[in-house]
């Protein structure tokens, strides 16, 4: 499970950014994942929670952005939103690759 | 310890061994995170999972205000990564992450690289282990100087336990650091080591539909090799498919098929090898 290291990762970056702008707690901590960023959500989600403990995060809220990786047919053009890398197409039932869904960034905190 | 998240009481303790040594170090990997927490593992998630995909968020914090920060959430991990990679090339020292499954024979192509190449490279060896020493005392006894670093429920190596097991085994120049990752075809992929090049290692036993499944892992390496190639007789594994799945995934891959135990078409991997590391 990566996913420990990831939410370790995050609260430290929102923390040392907190701590920076002299900040007293974290309320919110807004993430953008992309669908094949390689994270599950609900791993994260739980972890979180405990990445927080013990640091001026503890409690605070994970806010995730999830963004949809995008697949174009090859076949007919068709274009789509998806979370999974393989797919096939909803029009012509071809098999699509998708490109795209690998963000994983810190867009900002919520502080008091 | 919690299986869900892999946190518990020990594990965010990372050891490093060397076979025939008596003492270890430990690192830990959470910085001042030293959580004992009970999880109750039935409480409900507020979040919200129907974001639609524009990105406007009107989550009314009653106060405080928003500081921006756009932070890849790696960063920490890749900076390191870097720095590895800058020590790596400075020394003309061939890194080499090797990734799979369990059981796919990393450890085998380590045995049998390390024995075939001996006389003419250097090899070091980082082991990577959730528990135990064994593949590195396997690696110890072809020859090869290596440590072990056991990632407790840890399950990759990240850049700065490179970094720590790179200052104990203190490689020479014009050497080749092969360093076995921990069997996972997940995590590993999010984690640069700093290495030169990732080789994924997929055996015939497993789906040959492997790099769909796992397309993280395909795209982010450079080289991929199917092994256990004598048992494809009697395994129902097409391995045109299988490379076609993961050039779909990876257009730059570049192949090897052999038999670590056996010997077949390992002949191509050493030679790759050798090459490589006097391209520089
Ligand atoms: N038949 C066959 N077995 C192999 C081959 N390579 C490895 N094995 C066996 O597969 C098992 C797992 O190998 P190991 O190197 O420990 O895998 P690792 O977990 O990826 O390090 C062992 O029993 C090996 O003997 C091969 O090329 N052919
Ligand atoms: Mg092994
Ligand atoms: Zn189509």
């Amino acid at each position: 499970m990566h996913e420990m290291s990831i939410a370790v990762s995050i609260v430290d970056i929102a923390v040392k950014t907190a701590q920076e702008a002299e900040a007293q707690k974290i309320n919110a901590i807004t993430v953008e994942l992309g669908a094949l960023a390689g994270v599950v959500p609900e791993a994260l989600e739980f972890c979180f929670e405990a990445a927080c403990k013990e640091t001026i995060a503890e409690g605070a809220k994970l806010e995730l952005i999830r963004l949809p990786a995008l697949a174009k047919c090859t076949s007919c053009g068709f274009e789509f939103e998806t979370d999974q890398f393989l797919n096939v197409c909803p029009e012509c039932k071809a098999q699509v690759l998708a490109a795209g869904g690998q963000e994983l960034q810190v867009k900002s905190i919520n502080v008091d | 310890m919690c299986d869900t998240c892999g946190c518990g009481e020990h594990e965010d303790k990372i050891t490093y061994q060397r076979p025939g040594q008596t003492s270890h170090s430990h690192t830990h990997t959470h910085g001042n995170h030293e959580h004992t927490h009970e999880h109750n593992h039935d409480h409900d998630h507020e979040h919200d999972h129907n974001h639609n995909h524009d990105h406007t968020h009107p989550h009314d914090h009653d106060h405080g205000k928003t500081i921006q920060i756009e932070t890849d959430v790696m960063q920490k991990n890749n900076l390191l990564a870097e720095r590895n990679r800058g020590f790596f090339e400075a020394r003309n020292i061939l890194t080499l992450n090797l990734v799979s499954s369990p059981g796919s024979g990393k450890t085998t192509l380590l045995e049998k690289t390390i024995q075939q190449l001996k006389d003419e490279i250097n090899f070091y060896v980082i082991e990577g282990d959730q528990q135990t020493l064994r593949d590195a005392e396997r690696i110890n006894a072809v020859g090869a100087p290596v440590i072990q670093v056991n990632t407790g429920n840890g399950c990759h190596l990240d850049a700065s336990m490179i970094n720590h097991a790179v200052k104990e085994l203190n490689p020479a120049a014009n050497s080749v650091l092969l360093i076995e990752n921990v069997g996972n075809l997940v995590c590993p992929s999010l984690f640069d080591l700093g290495e030169a090049h990732k080789v994924v290692i997929i055996s015939v036993t497993e789906g040959d539909d492997k790099p769909l499944k796992y397309p993280t892992m395909f795209r982010n390496s450079d080289i991929c090799i199917i092994n256990k190639i004598d048992l494809l007789p009697y395994v129902d594994f097409d391995v045109q498919v299988c490379k076609e799945y993961a050039l779909q995934v990876n257009r730059r891959l570049q192949f090897f098929e052999l038999s670590a135990s056996k010997g077949e078409g390992t002949e191509a991997w050493f030679k790759w090898l050798k090459e490589r590391l006097h391209s520089e």
